[in-house]
């Protein structure tokens, strides 16, 4: 039984030009001990899904899901009150911006006492002895004195390490890290990331890790699945997607890498934006960017078995050809150059 | 925190002796003669005049006059009433009492009232509840408080019957003050019915004393909380399973009060310009209608005196707020 099931998950916003889409039947397992990536760009509706599971959404959102399943249990019939007692204890998570997201009012030991509190019942002094273990565990120095810090008083990266406790305090079986190093600095990044790495090893916990940076992906992840204008555009583990993209999209995110340019030519772009409600795309949403767009692609679009990555594509990518493209090799070839 | 203390105290010297000057020289730009007043219809005769005016002083040049006040300030002497003869600050206390209770009783309404009137709106926010809370909250703030004690008197005291019109307990019970509130008063004087006719006098004047400060907290608090709610930590809160009543009551309130407290503190200089209309309406024997009746008589000694005493009186409530601030904001305090 995977960890996590969510599937066809639809997240609509009510905005004042109508219905907005903003998670558009995105499906996905974790399973224990696993690392999950959802890449995509601004708007793909990376956070959108995981806040909508976490159930931290405004009341205007209305969410649908044909299963929404943790450890087995039904989340969607679930009460409000039966859903709090397992996220923050269960499923935790941690966001992008660490400095906004500790309240400048109370302590560090305060903050990360609340959950040990509410979830496990500790006392004072057990409180007090879990959140210096915790605040160990995350790398903090001179954890004891912390404990009485404000958050004003800890730098970015220290707050994220907080933050990370915080989340880690009631021994969660599925993590979720949105963008959790956007906002820091390069060095910075990179130890939060081995830090979620390790601690992710040690407790054998699942762990989804939102984020826009490949290069994130590569060095962290297991399995990954790339998202695009709120859908699921392909899924593979993380050395194939690198490796052989079936979806146009992955291969032209992953042409974009500054790592992968070779020699002088300039960097390749995605040309356009992502869609946005008024500008939807009939079928293919990423139609009006893809190079290898026909007319096919305006009418319908298929989803193709797991041996393409599940690519949500009319002519998935094996080894940077397209299969089943109406149009000559040659013109192709002259298109692919711009992707390899 | 101490040199923060300090350095408002410091603040305070400059503000005290330019309300001197101006509490000094307003009543003595008003038109009239307080000997003259003093005399009433008889009129006096030139020598009297002349002799009650070097008596008090008022022969002499304005400037000499007002150092004359300075000194007499700096030795704790505010001068003596023209009309009573009995010292400015001796008055003044004998009176505070009764304006202190009768504020202390709105502030408490109003914060007690506006805050959760606030939070509830702002949790609302868009619904009949907010509208309903926000536009009455309009109505009481745009009210002229005389006009409203009056319409509450004629309802409540005329029409209903319910309250008693002015005073601060029935003519039935008498008492020496022991701390001057007479809601305390009247509980250690042991006389049946005193407390609940002490409790009726205070209704009508705490509502209309109240109105102005509730309608602003509340507003203030409404749209404090809703930039609060919207904050990443509020988030966060509620990604760590907390019940809605913690996250809206603890986590996102204690940062909404921040600028709150603030208003509040405010309010208290608005409670005591509010306390000189509301006083008056209703013959609360309180330093408002001390200060308005001195006017009419031009007792200029108590006017002044008056007017620096309620100018430290908000100066030290204010820097009391600006200390109960750090406590509430710890970016302050650190």
């Amino acid at each position: 039984m995977p960890l996590l099931e969510l599937e066809n998950l639809t997240v609509t916003f009510d905005t004042s030009s109508g219905p907005f889409k903003a998670v558009d039947g995105v499906s996905l397992t974790v399973d224990a001990g696993e690392i999950l990536s959802i890449v995509g760009e601004s708007g793909s509706g990376k956070s959108v899904s995981m806040l909508a599971l976490m159930g931290l959404l405004p009341w205007t959102a209305k969410i649908e899901a044909d299963v929404m399943r943790f450890e087995g249990n039904d989340l969607i019939g679930m009460s409000a009150r039966d859903r709090r007692r397992i996220i923050g204890k269960d499923i935790a998570m941690i966001f992008q911006e660490p400095m906004s997201s500790l309240n400048p009012c109370f302590t560090v030991g305060f903050q990360i006492g609340e959950m040990l509190r509410k979830h496990l019942g500790l006392g004072r002094k057990e409180r007090r002895q879990r959140s210096i273990e915790l605040l160990e565990l995350v790398g903090i120095p001179a954890p004891a004195e912390r404990l009485s810090a404000f958050p004003h008083q800890l730098s970015g990266g220290m707050s994220q390490r907080v933050m990370i406790a915080m989340a880690l305090s009631c021994n969660p079986k599925l993590l979720i890290a949105d963008e959790p190093t956007t906002a820091l600095d390069v060095t910075i990044q990179a130890q939060i990331l081995d830090l979620l790495v390790r601690l992710q090893k040690e407790t054998d916990m699942g762990l989804i890790l939102i984020t826009h940076d490949m290069g994130v992906v590569a060095e962290t992840a297991e399995r990954v699945q790339v998202q695009y204008a709120g859908q699921k555009v392909e899924e593979q583990p993380v050395r194939e997607l690198f490796r052989d993209p079936h979806h146009p999209y992955t291969a032209a995110l992953l042409a974009a890498l500054p790592e992968r340019a070779r020699g002088n030519k300039r960097l390749p772009s995605i040309p356009g934006v992502v869609p946005g409600p008024n500008d939807r795309p009939p079928a293919c949403l990423f139609e009006p960017r893809c190079s290898f767009a026909t007319d096919l692609c305006r009418r319908t679009v298929k989803r193709q078995p797991a041996s393409l990555g599940l690519a949500l594509c009319n002519y998935p990518l094996v080894d940077g050809v397209p299969q089943g493209h109406p149009a000559p090799a040659a013109a192709l070839a002259e298109r692919q150059e711009e992707l390899i | 925190m101490l040199r923060f203390f300090l350095s408002r105290l410091a603040l305070i010297i400059p503000t005290f002796i330019g309300v001197s000057i101006i509490s000094f020289a307003f009543i003595r730009l008003l038109p009239g003669d307080p000997i003259m007043l003093l005399a009433g219809e008889r009129g006096m005769s030139a020598e009297r005049y002349a002799q009650l005016s070097a008596e008090m002083g008022f022969d002499r040049p304005l400037v000499a006059q007002y150092f004359d006040y300075l000194m007499g300030i700096l030795q704790g002497d505010l001068g003596t009433s023209i009309v009573t003869r009995r010292p400015v600050l001796d008055e003044f206390f004998t009176l505070f009492p009764a304006t202190i209770e009768l504020a202390l009783c709105a502030i408490v309404l109003a914060t007690a009232l506006g805050i959760p009137l606030g939070v509830l709106a702002a949790v609302k926010r868009g619904t009949w509840i907010d509208q309903t809370v926000m536009g009455t909250a309009l109505v009481g703030y745009s009210m002229p408080i005389f006009w409203w004690g009056l319409l509450l008197i004629i309802l409540f005291s005329g029409t209903l019957g319910w309250t008693p019109v002015s005073g601060r307990i029935s003519l039935l019970y008498f008492f020496p003050p022991v701390t001057g509130f007479m809601l305390i008063d009247s509980l250690l004087s042991g006389q049946d019915g005193a407390f609940l006719s002490a409790l009726s006098h205070l209704i009508l004047p705490t509502i209309v004393l109240a109105t102005i400060p509730l309608a602003v907290i509340a507003r203030q608090t409404r749209s404090a909380m809703l930039e609060v709610l919207g904050e990443d930590y509020v988030r966060t809160a509620r990604s760590k399973g907390l019940s809605p009543r913690r996250v809206i009551g603890l986590h996102a309130l204690r940062n909404a009060m921040i600028p709150v407290v603030t208003t509040i503190g405010l309010q208290v200089g608005v409670l005591l310009a509010g306390a000189i209309l509301t006083e008056t309406i209703f013959s609360w024997p309180g330093i408002g209608k001390w200060m308005v009746d001195s006017v009419f008589r031009r007792d200029y000694a108590v006017v002044q005196g008056g007017l620096l005493l309620i100018a430290i009186i908000i100066m030290f409530v204010n820097l009391l707020v600006d200390m109960l601030y750090g406590l509430i904001n710890p970016r302050i305090r650190h």
